[in-house]
C-alpha cells in the first residue's frame, strides 16, 4: 500500500511536471519565426544545393543580429530531401504543417519544383524558387526569383547572334523538362529570326552522361559547314565536367566554336581546370567577379562565415539573398508572417541587388534583374563581356511558344489569375 | 599600293599556269614567289619609340578601341610587337591607373612585377589595386590570332612558323597575302611550306582573285583533305562564279566519300576508349563477384576512393613540390591500391565473412555500406567536385591520318590492357593466384590441402578493390571526381561481367569492349539516350538466351 502510493505520488509528479513543460513550451516556441530551408544536402544534387543552404543560414544569422523580425528571431528549420523529387513533396509537407515554417527557400531542379507544387498549393505556404527555369508556371504561391527564359537563354542567342556573328546553332541539353522546354522555345526563336532549319541541330543526353567523344566530335563536324557555329548548352550537373574536358581535348577552343552554358556557374567550375576553357561563355543575372560595393560587402561575409576564402558566390545564393530581403520587407510591410498577407504584400517589394541596382518583385511573381555574359577565365571566374543596359522584366509564359503566347500572369486582385488568356478573356489557359 | 602588289602578283601566276601546266604546283609557287620577293616589301620596322603610344592605346576604347589599336600594330610589322600581344591574350597586360601607361604584370605573391612591354625593363612592384587589367573577348581572341599569325611568320623557331601558318589559314586575312608569298619565298622547312601554301590558297579562295586562280587553290586545299578543309570548301561552294562552285562541289564530293570511311574507324576508336573505361571499372567486380561470388554494391566507391587519392596526392604535389606533377599520377597509382586493397581487406574481415552463401544480405549491406562511404568522404572532402588536373602527357590529342586520338584516352587503353594482362598473371602464374583459384573451385579440399582460406578470402577481395581503386586514379582523368562518381560505374560494371560471364577475365575484356564499341557505334544514329536503351534491351535478352554470359564457366567446378 506504501509502495503504492509512492508510486503515484512519483506518477502524479511526473504529470505536473509534463503538465507544467507543455504550458510553457509553446511560450518558448512563439518567440521564434520559422524559416524553411528545402535544398538537397546530399544525392546528386547536393554539390549544387548544399551552397545554398549555408547561404540560407548565413542570411538568417545576418537578420537575427539585425533584430529579427518583427521583434522575434527567426530560426531555420533544415531538412534533406537527398536529391529524391517524391522526397522533396513529403519534407515540404513536414516542414509547413509539423514545423509551421513562415516561408521556406528552395528547390533547385524543375522536378522537385513541381514536385512540391501542389503540397505548397495545397497548404498555402510561401517558396522562393531561387534558380533559373523554362517558365511555362506561374503559381499563386511559388515565387521565382530565378531567370525566366527570356531573362537567359533569349539575350545570351542575341548576344552571340550579334556580337560573334553565329549562324549555325547546336542546341544540347540534358534529357528533362527544363532543357527540352528551353530548347523548344529556342528553337522557335532562332527560326523567327530566319534560320534555317538544317543550321540547327538539337542534341538530348542523359543525367551524368560520362563519354562525350562521339558527341563533340559531330559537333566539330557541325561546325565545318563554312558558318560560324554555337553550342547552347543546358547540360545540368555532374555531365558538364566531362564534357568540358572532351572540349578542351578535342581542341574545340572558344574563339572558333563559343559555347555558351545556362547552368554552369564559379560552383561548378571549381571541379575542372579552365585553363583550356578560356572564352567559353555562361549567361547569368550575376556573377562573382561583379565590380560593386555591395558584392564585395557579400562575398566577404559569405567567406568569414563559411571559413574559406577559396568559396565561390553565385546566381542562386544572388537570388536568395534578393527573395529573402523581399520577404523580410514584405512581412514589415504587412505586419505579420500570414501567408495570404504576405504574398499581396510581396508584388511591388523593390530591394537592392548585389550588382548596383535593384530588383523588384512583379506581380506575375517574377523579379526584374539585368542579364550579364560571362567568360571563362583562367582563374575559374567570369569576366563579363555584355550586360543588358537595364533590368529584364522575368516572363514565364515564353512569347515564342504557340500554347503561351497569349497568356499572362497577375496574382494581384481582381484578376488572381496565374495563366489568363489576353485572346478568350478566361483564366486558365495552357500550362500550370 | 598593297592591292597593286597583288594584282601583280595575280597576273605572274595566271601567265605561269597558262603556260607550265606540266610543271607541279609547288614549282610553279616558288617561281611566282621569287618573283614577289624580288619587287619586295619586307617588314617595315618602326621605331621603338612609336610603339608606345600604341601599346597603351589597347586599354583605350573598351573592346572596339582594343580591335583598332590591335591592327595597328599588327601594320607595323615589327617582331616585338607578338610578345605584346601574346601578354594581352594571357590577361597579363594591364593598364596602371596612375598615369594609363601599359605595363605586363606578373603576380609574385599578393603584389604584381611590372615590366615594360616595349623595352623589357622592368618597372617595379604595384599592389592588384592600383592596375586595371585589360580586357579581351572572343572576337579580340581572334584577331589576335590573325595578328599573331603575321607576325611570327618569319620566326626562328619552325614550330611557331608552322602556328603562325595554321592561325592565317583560321583567319584568311587579305592584307596578309604578301606577307604569306614572302614567308613561302624563304621558307626552308617542307612542313611548314605546305601549311603556308594551304594559307595562302585559304586567302586567294576567300578573296576577290579571278576564277582560275581560285580553281587552283581548291586543288591545294583538297589536298590537305581534313575537316578544316571541309569548312573551307563548304563556303567556296557558295560563291558567285558557277565554275568555282563547280570545282569546290567535286572537290568536296571526292573529300567526303574518303571521311565517311575515316569517321566509322573513329566511331570504332570512340568504342574502344569507352570499352576499356568500362573494363577498368569492371575488372575489380570480375575478382570479387566473378571468383568469389560476392556483390559488392560497394564497388563503385572503391573507384571513388582511389579518384580521391589522386586528388589528395596532386593537392599535395601543389602545395609543396609543385616541379613533380607529371609524375602525379604515377605516384598516385600504389597508394590508391593500399588505400583501396586495404579498405577491402577490411570489409570482407568486417562485414563479408559473415554473410558467405546469403547474397541478398551481401547485396543490402554493401549497399549500405556504399552509403555510408558516399557519405563519409562527403563529410571530409564536401559535397562538391574536386579538381584533379591532367598531367602534360595526358592533354591534347595525336591525328594519325585522319583520326585524332586524345592521349588521355589512349593512355587509358594501354594502362586498361596492362591491368588485365597484370591481373592475368597474377592469377595464373603466381602462388597467390594458384590459391585464389583453389579456394575458388574447392573450398573444402583447398583448406584440407593446407591453404588458410580465410586470409585468401580476404585477399582476394582485397585485390579486387585495390584494382578497383587504380581503376579511379585512370577514371578521375575523364570523369568529375565528386562522391557520386561510384554511382555512375556500378551498374555498367555488373553488366559487364554479368554478360562477360562470371568467373572469366577474357569475358570482361570481350564484353566491356564489345558493349563499348555497340554503344558507340549507336550512338550517331540513335543518340545518347536510346543507344543506352537498346543496348541494355539488348543485354536483357541475350541473358535470356545465354544465362552464363558469353564465355561461361563449364564443368564440375561450377557450383550452381
Amino acid at each position: 500500500m506504501a509502495g503504492m502510493t509512492g508510486a503515484r505520488l512519483l506518477v502524479g509528479a511526473l504529470v505536473a511536471g509534463s503538465t507544467f513543460l507543455c504550458a510553457t513550451a509553446p511560450a518558448f516556441a512563439e518567440e521564434t519565426i520559422k524559416v524553411g530551408v528545402l535544398h538537397s544536402l546530399s544525392g546528386t544534387m547536393a554539390i549544387s544545393e548544399t551552397t545554398l543552404k549555408d547561404a540560407m543560414l548565413m542570411l538568417i544569422e545576418d537578420q537575427n543580429k539585425k533584430g529579427g523580425l518583427l521583434g522575434k528571431k527567426l530560426e531555420a528549420v533544415v531538412v534533406d530531401p537527398a536529391s529524391d523529387w517524391p522526397l522533396f513533396a513529403e519534407k515540404a509537407r513536414e516542414l509547413i504543417s509539423v514545423d509551421k515554417v513562415a516561408a521556406t527557400f528552395g528547390c533547385w531542379t524543375s522536378v522537385s519544383r513541381k514536385s512540391v507544387l501542389p503540397v505548397f498549393e495545397e497548404l498555402n505556404g510561401i517558396l522562393f524558387y531561387p534558380v533559373q527555369y523554362e517558365g511555362e508556371e506561374s503559381s499563386r504561391n511559388v515565387f521565382y526569383t530565378g531567370a525566366a527564359p527570356n531573362q537567359q537563354a533569349i539575350p545570351a542567342v542575341d548576344y552571340l547572334t550579334e556580337q560573334e556573328g553565329v549562324e549555325r546553332w547546336v542546341l544540347a541539353g540534358t534529357d528533362y523538362v527544363y532543357p527540352r522546354t528551353t530548347n523548344k522555345v529556342l528553337e522557335t526563336y532562332l527560326k523567327d529570326k530566319g534560320v534555317a532549319e538544317a543550321d540547327i541541330m538539337i542534341n538530348y543526353t542523359p543525367f551524368g552522361h560520362s563519354d562525350w567523344q562521339s558527341i563533340v566530335a559531330e559537333i566539330k563536324k557541325f561546325g565545318t559547314a563554312g558558318k560560324k557555329t554555337a553550342v547552347v548548352s543546358t547540360i545540368n550537373g555532374d555531365a558538364n565536367v566531362p564534357f568540358y574536358k572532351e572540349l578542351a581535348n578535342q581542341g574545340i577552343k572558344a574563339e572558333d566554336i563559343p559555347v555558351v552554358a545556362f547552368s554552369v556557374g564559379e560552383e561548378e567550375l571549381a571541379g575542372i581546370d579552365t585553363a583550356p576553357l578560356v572564352g567559353h561563355l555562361a549567361a547569368w543575372n550575376y556573377f562573382m567577379s561583379v565590380d560593386t560595393p555591395e558584392n564585395a560587402a557579400f562575398i566577404k561575409e559569405w567567406q568569414t562565415y563559411i571559413k574559406s576564402d577559396k568559396r565561390v558566390t553565385n546566381d542562386p545564393m544572388e537570388a536568395h539573398y534578393i527573395g529573402f530581403n523581399m520577404w523580410v520587407k514584405a512581412v514589415e510591410k504587412a505586419g505579420t508572417t500570414d501567408p495570404d498577407a504576405v504574398i499581396d504584400a510581396l508584388v511591388g517589394v523593390s530591394v537592392p541587388n548585389l550588382t548596383g541596382g535593384y530588383s523588384a518583385m512583379m506581380p506575375n511573381h517574377h523579379i526584374t534583374k539585368p542579364v550579364l555574359i560571362g567568360e571563362v577565365q583562367a582563374d575559374g571566374q567570369f569576366d563579363i563581356v555584355s550586360q543588358t543596359p537595364g533590368l529584364v522584366v522575368g516572363d514565364e509564359w515564353s512569347d515564342f511558344l504557340p500554347d503561351s503566347k497569349d497568356l499572362i500572369s497577375d496574382w494581384r486582385a481582381p484578376m488572381s489569375c496565374g495563366n489568363f488568356n489576353t485572346k478568350t478573356g478566361k483564366c486558365g489557359g495552357e500550362g500550370s | 599600293m598593297a592591292d597593286g602588289m597583288v594584282a601583280v602578283r595575280h597576273s605572274v601566276w595566271l601567265t605561269m599556269l597558262k603556260g607550265g601546266l606540266a610543271m607541279p604546283m609547288r614549282c610553279l609557287l616558288l617561281a611566282l614567289l621569287v618573283g614577289v620577293a624580288a619587287l619586295g616589301s619586307g617588314p617595315r620596322v618602326a621605331a621603338a619609340a612609336d610603339l608606345e603610344p600604341m601599346v597603351n592605346a589597347l586599354g583605350q576604347g573598351g573592346f572596339a578601341g582594343a580591335e583598332t589599336a590591335i591592327k595597328a600594330l599588327a601594320a607595323t610589322g615589327d617582331p616585338s610587337v607578338a610578345p605584346i600581344l601574346d601578354a594581352l591574350n594571357k590577361g597579363n597586360l594591364f593598364i596602371r591607373k596612375a598615369d594609363g601607361k601599359a605595363v605586363i604584370a606578373m603576380h609574385n605573391g599578393s603584389e604584381l612585377l611590372l615590366t615594360d612591354p616595349v623595352s623589357g625593363s622592368e618597372l617595379g612592384a604595384e599592389s592588384a589595386g592600383a592596375l586595371d587589367k585589360i580586357k579581351v573577348n572572343n572576337k579580340l581572341r581572334r584577331v589576335i590570332r590573325a595578328a599573331m599569325g603575321t607576325l611570327t611568320l618569319r620566326n626562328a623557331d619552325p614550330a611557331a612558323r608552322l602556328a603562325a601558318a595554321g592561325a592565317l589559314f583560321k583567319s584568311r586575312d587579305t592584307d596578309a597575302a604578301e606577307a604569306v608569298a614572302a614567308a613561302i619565298a624563304a621558307e626552308t622547312d617542307n612542313r611548314v611550306r605546305r601549311a603556308l601554301e594551304q594559307a595562302y590558297a585559304a586567302i586567294v579562295l576567300t578573296g576577290d582573285a579571278g576564277d582560275d586562280q581560285k580553281i587552283a587553290a581548291v586543288a591545294v586545299i583538297k589536298a590537305r583533305a581534313d575537316q578544316d578543309a571541309l569548312g573551307l570548301l563548304n563556303s567556296a561552294a557558295q560563291s558567285t562564279a558557277p565554275a568555282v562552285r563547280d570545282a569546290a562541289k567535286a572537290a568536296i564530293a571526292e573529300m567526303e566519300r574518303s571521311l565517311v570511311w575515316w569517321s566509322v574507324l573513329q566511331d570504332c576508336l570512340y568504342g574502344i576508349s569507352l570499352g576499356s573505361v568500362l573494363l577498368l571499372a569492371a575488372i575489380g567486380l570480375a575478382i570479387t563477384f566473378g571468383v568469389m561470388g560476392v556483390i559488392n554494391m560497394a564497388h563503385g566507391e572503391m573507384v571513388m576512393l582511389g579518384a580521391y587519392t589522386t586528388f589528395v596526392v596532386q593537392d599535395l604535389i601543389r602545395d609543396f613540390a609543385p616541379g613533380l606533377f607529371d609524375l602525379s599520377l604515377l605516384i598516385a597509382l600504389p597508394l590508391a591500391f593500399a588505400v583501396t586493397g586495404l579498405i577491402g581487406i577490411a570489409i570482407e574481415r568486417g562485414i563479408i565473412r559473415f554473410l558467405y552463401g546469403r547474397p541478398l544480405e551481401t547485396l543490402l549491406a554493401t549497399w549500405g555500406l556504399s552509403l555510408l562511404l558516399q557519405q563519409a568522404v562527403r563529410s571530409i572532402f564536401g559535397p562538391t567536385n574536386r579538381e584533379v588536373g591532367n598531367p602534360s602527357w595526358m592533354s591534347g590529342s595525336i591525328e594519325l591520318g585522319h583520326l585524332t586520338i586524345t592521349q588521355g584516352r589512349l593512355w587509358i587503353i594501354i594502362f586498361g590492357l596492362l591491368m588485365l594482362g597484370a591481373l592475368m598473371l597474377i592469377l595464373h602464374r603466381t602462388l597467390l593466384g594458384l590459391q585464389m583459384r583453389a579456394v575458388t573451385q574447392n573450398r573444402s579440399m583447398a583448406a584440407s590441402m593446407g591453404i588458410r582460406t580465410p586470409w585468401i578470402d580476404a585477399l582476394t577481395f582485397g585485390l579486387g578493390s585495390g584494382i578497383a581503386g587504380l581503376a579511379g586514379v585512370a577514371l578521375s582523368q575523364i570523369d568529375n571526381v565528386s562522391p557520386n562518381l561510384g554511382q555512375g560505374y556500378i551498374i555498367d560494371s555488373f553488366m559487364i561481367v554479368i554478360f562477360g560471364g562470371v568467373g572469366n577475365l577474357w569475358g570482361t575484356l570481350v564484353g566491356a569492349m564489345t558493349l563499348g564499341v555497340v554503344n558507340k557505334l549507336l550512338e550517331p544514329f540513335a543518340g545518347a539516350v536510346l543507344g543506352k536503351i537498346l543496348v541494355l534491351a539488348f543485354i536483357i535478352l541475350f541473358i535470356q538466351v545465354r544465362p552464363r554470359g558469353l564465355f561461361a564457366l563449364r564443368g564440375r567446378s561450377v557450383e550452381q
